[in-house]
């Protein structure tokens, strides 16, 4: 399996990320399973993404770090729930594996996709982007660090050429 | 028809809180409850976000095991986000627990009558979601057993109070989020 997936997961490690909230996601989905299998953070399965941006920032009112994985699709879902973000300051660490980009061959993916990283910088998310493998641990390094030093809400976009195509064929 | 007095409930709710509880509460009537009921720095009151009570209480109970989280929220507010109630049942938090002002309006926006004036159960929703305590009050006689339930119930816990839709007095907590997230953070965490 892919060794920047693995990067992720030594990445929140390090950052001491203690809780992993999800909406199940193929892109994510190594991750998500190294996750569940590590007794240092707790992994969330959520139905719906704007649920994630409440319950990080209910963590970290409890003192935990957490990080938010999701797929470009449920970018729209959290528009109006980032605005607790913005209000209270609170730090914001997600990661969203793109479609609707390089290869897609799933239409309905494409408006959404297409407009990810607009509609987060106009909810006030900062984007950080990732299209290749040997990029993905600083990046993401660098996201949670800025995240939590400064208050901010950051969002890493995987890009598809880096995900493949191929791990969807049988979507 | 209920009888319940919201300010009453929520009273009970809070009352002698001592530093083990963490309260969310949901935008509009039920933050200008818990404000009435006494100001406290480990009270999360929303503004906005609406249908985020439940899952940002989740967050909180994951991160404070040891003391217990109490979600004070509105029939419409939780109405948003009906599936947290799926996603914290299945989490099995044992330390949290909601109570449902239920008013069967939109008391914010003009009164509109929500779903369970019109037959829909809350705390069936989350008995049928796998919340392990689940209950119905409808009755002043019944409403010290809802108040142990959510302060102690083996959780997750959803309580369900049916109150008098007339509006109460205004009591307005404050609504600046990042001063409520810093005095939050130094109260239950000890540092901003």
């Amino acid at each position: 399996m892919s060794e920047w997936r693995d990067d992720i997961f030594d990445c929140l490690q390090e950052a001491g990320v203690r809780q992993v909230a999800y909406v199940p996601d193929a892109g994510h989905a190594r991750l998500i399973e190294r996750c569940h299998e590590a007794n240092t953070m707790r992994a969330l399965s959520l139905t719906t993404e704007e649920d994630g941006v409440a319950l990080l920032a209910g963590a970290w009112l409890g003192g935990d770090k957490g990080v938010l994985l999701m797929q470009s699709s449920g970018v729209g879902n959290t528009i109006n729930m980032l605005s607790l973000v913005k209000n209270c300051q609170f730090p914001l660490v997600t990661l969203v594996t793109m479609r609707g980009e390089w290869g897609e061959w799933n239409t309905w993916q494409v408006p959404m996709g297409q407009t990810t990283q607009e509609h987060f910088e106009v909810a006030g998310v900062i984007c950080y982007r990732c299209d290749k493998a040997e990029d993905v641990k600083e990046t993401v390094a660098t996201a949670l660090r800025f995240a939590y030093y400064t208050n901010s809400a950051v969002a890493v976009l995987l890009g598809q050429r880096l995900i493949g195509a191929k791990i969807f064929a049988e979507d | 028809m209920a009888t319940l007095n919201r300010r009453d409930v929520v009273a009970k709710l809070l009352a002698d809180r001592g530093e083990d509880l963490l309260v969310v509460t949901g935008l509009g009537q039920c933050a200008y409850d818990c404000f009435a009921a006494g100001d406290d720095p480990r009270t999360f009151y929303l503004w906005g976000a609406m249908g985020g009570a439940v899952p940002m209480g989740m967050g909180m109970a994951v991160a404070q095991p040891d003391k217990r989280v109490l979600v004070v929220t509105g029939d419409g507010e939780l109405l948003m986000g009906l599936g947290a109630l799926a996603a914290a049942a299945t989490e099995h938090l044992p330390n949290f627990a909601v109570a449902v002002i239920d008013n069967e309006r939109y008391g914010e926006t003009g009164q509109q009558k929500t779903a369970t004036a019109r037959g829909s159960d809350i705390a069936g929703i989350a008995a049928a979601a796998g919340f392990a305590t689940t209950k119905l009050v409808t009755a002043q006689a019944d409403v010290a057993e809802g108040v142990r339930l959510c302060r102690e119930g083996a959780g997750p816990v959803l309580v369900t109070f049916k109150v008098d839709p007339a509006s109460q007095a205004m009591a307005i907590p404050p609504k600046d989020g990042a001063y409520l997230k810093t005095r939050f953070r130094q109260a239950v965490v000890g540092k901003i």
